[in-house]
């Protein structure tokens, strides 16, 4: 079966292990190990070569797929070496001439993306028992840090000129901004005099101090190197829970298919309207009871519902963030027989310890995470034959704002809310808290009122009064209402609502991730406009060309 | 312990009142000794060698001759007098002053640039250090150990930069410069060409000619540098750097000397007699000068580098002879002519000429390497003989950068594998021709006595004649 192609400049993310070009995925029992080796010439958008195992966005993509594939397609892996097929060059990071040649939005889509990545690697060791180890085997440089950042180890080859590095302040004039600035402290720990240190020296720090500066976890000598990663590779795998003798499910291409109207899927509906810049993103409940046992789910397996919607869910929300920049507002709908959705959160919630249906559960709520840092404004609209129920009601919760279509003359004939156990817990914000709780800032009054809805559907007035939603015009009202929302939110600053959207999503207290996606990205976005960095004679622009920087020396 | 610096350690840097200075090398020069017994000449330590010191930079104190115990000789730290008023000669710092200490902002890079030359030198002692055992002569052992002893110091100067410029970093830096081994797999030394074995006379004779002249280039380019010690230090190194290469010119061109008397009495050109006869057959010569040159060529770094652009735009690097170059020495609107891959052929493109730096080097390197090649044919054709020796394409058999990606000729022409497969032979080193060429080594140590593949030298060192008894094994 064929799949019609994407117009030339749309970028999908679709690959397979049979096509990497950067990538290699090889399984020795419970050890997978991913090797990167860059093919020079790959780069996804013409101009720039990827020398010295560098990346750009399709090496990202590969990469996701390849962790995409171990989480599902081999559930036997239990650790997963990170390492290069080059000699002496770990990784060295994002490729600056692509950088210097993009634009803003695709330098900020790309960090996010590869953010979301690695966030995902720690998503997977703290939920799904997947414990990743960098075996840096060269040069570790920047991004190439950043990516070893991830994992649960660090392990540096000790052959007197490999050093770890972050040499993006000193070299580049922007931060270390894929998670690097923050990892250090908040998870590695390293003192921030140390750090500061490190993050100004563009040679970097080698095997010993980087040990003592706790910048990696061990080191070894080249001929010993291969058995230390293989040694504690193995003894990482130990502590895993991902099953001995399961069978993987096969991740089949996401069906799709792109036209003029938008992007189309089975159980996800995209239709851009790029007069009035919106997208309206419907996603549909199963159209039957979907499978209920363990045997029958594996076997459905890619077509499962939770995972063909997660999959095509995820899919859209990639698709029209790289190519549909202009779209500011997403419509967030969904249709369908709210039952069904129950049930499979039933299901999910039933078989939770199996190793498949845990790696659908990581597979929504890393979904769903992504909606959450997504620079669109986010509306649900709750009208008659939607069904936010369960999972799907994290949706209308992930929302800037939403509105339930009320008919006080006919209640019975309103669409209805429904929670389920998968909205307590199930799938956490990168806040740490799950969006009911988030939403009324642990409060224990408004969350235990919603928890006793459980089970029960809710009309207009009943979700308002738990607070469920926004705002709920009548049917006289609800169009002009809607309409007049969405052509206001589209006539605002799209930064300042970017800006304004990532404040109030996330709410009190702080993360690794959020200071990643706010303190992190804001900065880093912040230079990334300024001429000190992308400027004719900034450090990002001239890098390479031998010329020296010419910086506007005041402090801002 | 009170220690008699100026004594010991030749010196115009004022050792003597340099309190930071001493205190470096009083932990650093015990361990040079250290790595000397341990890694310097095989079996040589207690062989008195008629060498020459530097005991100054005056026309008369850098070649002071004597007998003397390697492990004994005075490693000396010397620059070039200080050239008044000395500016910075390119980049966007052209007409500043030139630096006396070492701008901050250039520290991470100068200390590289500092450590990669530095590596070298003992590297190649190390990769030479079995040699004396199969000598051809006392004559050919004094050279080997003359060349030895002065990349020890040239070591010495890298490091006398380290410790006096770059604190902390440089002890550091100048400590894994002694703890670096060349083919160490745990603990290479930097550049890969200096982790492969010298085994044969013939090889020590091609890595000097084209090797060191290598290290010729990099160091009249340091000797340009905007940073004065190391480019004073550079030129000083210069002085000694020559002789190494008169050991490899003269060396092969004896071999060759020799080749050509055998032919002629033999009155032969077929390999397997002159082979029998003992010397070198002249297209094995030709295939050794292929990979020599060739391993060379990859020495001088990538043809489009970055690095390169921002070492001369910084003014930490120049070119060779710079200041005789006819342009803005700025470059930063100027190309230089490129190779790469297209179309199966090669292809000459404009590259920036800030990033084509290595390469101007490399075609510097190039016309100064043939002219040597030009004086061995004088020999062949004096000898009447109808062969000549010739530089293959610089983009033969290279290992690094874009044309590592293709299978390139001598002749520069882009062949297929199964070509390379087919005529490989015919253009590099066999283990046959390896095998055959060890054979023939065998220690000759008697004063005046050579071994049958090479010609005695037309003339002796210092004016001494060539039986004088250059090393003395007690």
């Amino acid at each position: 079966m064929t799949y019609p192609e994407a117009p030339p400049q749309t970028i999908t993310y679709d690959t397979h292990p049979d096509q990497y070009k950067h990538w290699r995925l090889t399984f020795d029992g419970p050890v997978a190990t991913l090797s990167l080796d860059i093919n020079e010439d790959g780069g996804i958008k013409p101009g720039y070569k990827l020398k010295l195992n560098s990346y750009d966005l399709g090496v990202d993509i590969e990469f996701h797929d390849a962790l995409q594939r171990i989480r599902f397609e081999h559930p036997e892996v239990r650790s997963v070496v990170m390492t290069s097929g080059k000699e002496r060059i770990f990784c060295s990071g994002a490729n600056i001439f692509m950088l210097g040649l993009s634009t803003h939005a695709w330098k900020v889509n790309f960090c996010k993306f590869t953010n979301e990545t690695r966030n995902g690697i720690e998503d997977s060791s703290r939920h799904s028992g997947l414990k990743f180890i960098a075996a840096c085997n060269g040069t570790t440089a920047g991004g190439g840090y950043e990516m070893a950042l991830a994992c649960d180890e660090i392990i540096l080859i000790d052959d007197r000129s490999s050093a770890v590095s972050l040499p993006e302040v000193p070299l580049l004039g922007v931060l270390p901004g894929t998670g690097g600035l923050t990892r250090v402290t908040d998870k590695r720990r390293v003192r921030r005099d140390h750090a500061d240190i490190f993050c100004t020296l563009t040679e970097g720090i080698r095997a010993q101090r980087a040990k003592e500066w706790r910048l990696i976890d061990d080191y070894a000598k080249p001929q010993q190197f291969a058995e230390k990663v293989q040694q504690r590779a193995e003894q990482l795998a130990e502590l895993s829970d991902r099953p001995k003798d399961a069978q993987g499910i096969a991740l089949t291409p996401v069906k799709r298919t792109i036209d003029d109207v938008g992007y189309h899927y089975e159980t996800v509906d995209v239709v851009i309207d790029r007069t009035a810049r919106k997208a309206t993103i419907n996603v549909s409940a199963p159209i039957a009871k979907v499978a209920d046992s363990v045997d029958a789910i594996v076997a459905d397996g890619a077509a499962w519902w939770p995972l063909k919607m997660a999959r095509e869910l995820d899919d859209a929300i990639l698709m029209l963030r790289t190519n549909d920049l202009e779209i500011g507002t997403w419509i967030l709908k969904t249709t369908g027989d709210a039952q069904f959705v129950l049930d499979a959160d039933a299901s999910m919630v039933k078989h939770q310890q199996h190793w498949f249906v845990r790696e659908v559960i990581g597979m929504l709520r890393r979904t769903l995470a992504r909606l959450d840092v997504t620079s669109r404004t986010l509306i649900a609209l709750v009208e008659q034959g939607t069904c936010f129920a369960g999972t799907l009601a994290e949706l209308l919760l992930a929302a800037d704002r939403s509105y339930m279509l009320s008919l006080p003359d006919t209640p019975e004939q309103e669409a209805k809310v429904a929670l389920s156990e998968m909205n307590f817990g199930s799938y956490p914000m990168i806040n740490g808290r799950y969006r009911i709780a988030a939403r009324f800032y642990d409060e224990e009054g408004p969350i235990a009122a919603a928890r006793n809805a459980i089970g029960k559907t809710l009309g207009a007035a009943e979700a308002s009064e738990l607070g469920l939603v926004t705002g709920t015009p009548d049917d006289l009202d609800w169009e002009d209402e809607i309409r007049i929302v969405l052509e206001e939110r589209a006539s605002l600053s799209p930064d300042a609502l970017t800006a304004m959207e990532a404040n109030l999503r996330f709410g009190p207290g702080e993360t690794m991730e959020t200071r990643v996606f706010g303190r992190l990205s804001a900065w880093q976005n912040w230079i990334f406009i300024r001429p000190n960095a992308v400027g004719e004679t900034g450090a990002l622009k001239i890098f390479g060309s031998g010329n020296k920087a010419k910086f506007n020396w005041e402090r801002v | 312990m009170s220690i008699d610096y100026n004594q010991k350690i030749p010196n115009n840097v004022g050792l003597s009142d340099n309190k930071t200075l001493q205190r470096a090398l009083e932990h650093w020069q015990p361990e040079f000794i250290n790595w000397w017994q341990d890694m310097g000449p095989d079996g040589s330590q207690n062989f008195d060698v008629y060498l020459r010191t530097a005991v100054s930079v005056d026309p008369g104190g850098w070649a002071h001759f004597d007998y003397v115990k390697m492990p004994d000789y005075r490693w000396g730290i010397f620059l070039n007098p200080a050239e008044e008023g000395r500016k910075v000669n390119f980049g966007a710092h052209k007409g500043e002053a030139a630096w006396q200490e070492v701008p901050g902002e250039y520290r991470s890079n100068l200390r590289r640039l500092i450590v990669t030359q530095g590596d070298t030198e003992p590297a190649s002692v190390e990769q030479q250090r079995h040699l004396g055992l199969t000598c051809p002569s006392l004559y050919d052992m004094r050279n080997l150990f003359q060349v030895n002893v002065e990349e020890g110091r040239h070591l010495w100067a890298m490091v006398y930069l380290l410790h006096a410029y770059f604190g902390r970093d440089g002890r550091e830096e100048a400590e894994a410069l002694l703890e670096r081994r060349s083919g160490d797999a745990d603990n290479p030394r930097i550049l890969g060409a200096f982790n492969e074995r010298t085994p044969d006379w013939l090889s020590f004779f091609m890595f000097t000619y084209f090797t060191d002249r290598d290290g010729k280039y990099q160091l009249c380019s340091l000797a340009e540098s905007g940073f004065d010690p190391l480019a004073r230090t550079c030129k000083f190194m210069l002085t000694e750097e020559a002789h190494h290469m008169f050991v490899g010119e003269s060396g092969v061109g004896r071999v060759i000397q020799r080749t050509c008397d055998v032919m002629n009495q033999l009155k032969t050109d077929d390999v397997a007699k002159i082979r029998a006869a003992g010397v070198i057959d002249l297209p094995t010569i030709q295939r050794y000068l292929n990979f020599h040159f060739s391993v060379t060529m990859d020495l001088f770094g990538a043809d489009v580098s970055s690095n390169a652009a921002t070492f001369y735009n910084t003014g930490l690097k120049g070119r060779y002879e710079e200041t005789k170059q006819d342009d803005d020495h700025l470059l930063s609107d100027a190309n230089y002519p490129v190779l790469e891959i297209a179309d199966g052929k090669l292809a000459t493109i404009q590259a920036p000429y800030l990033n084509a730096i290595n390469e101007k080097l490399r075609d510097d390197y190039v016309v100064d390497a043939k002219t040597g090649i030009e004086r061995w044919n004088k020999i062949i054709q004096k000898a009447g003989i109808p062969f000549k020796l010739s530089a293959p394409h610089k983009a033969f058999n290279r290992k690094i950068g874009p044309l590592s990606a293709a299978k390139i000729s001598p002749t520069g022409n882009v062949v297929s594998e199964a070509e390379w497969t087919h005529h490989h032979l015919e253009w590099l080193p066999s283990v046959e021709d390896r095998a055959f060429v060890s054979s023939l080594m065998g220690r000759v140590d008697q004063p005046g006595k050579y071994a049958n593949w090479i010609a005695p030298p037309s003339r002796g060192i210092n004016n001494q004649a060539i039986d004088f008894e250059y090393v003395r094994f007690n």
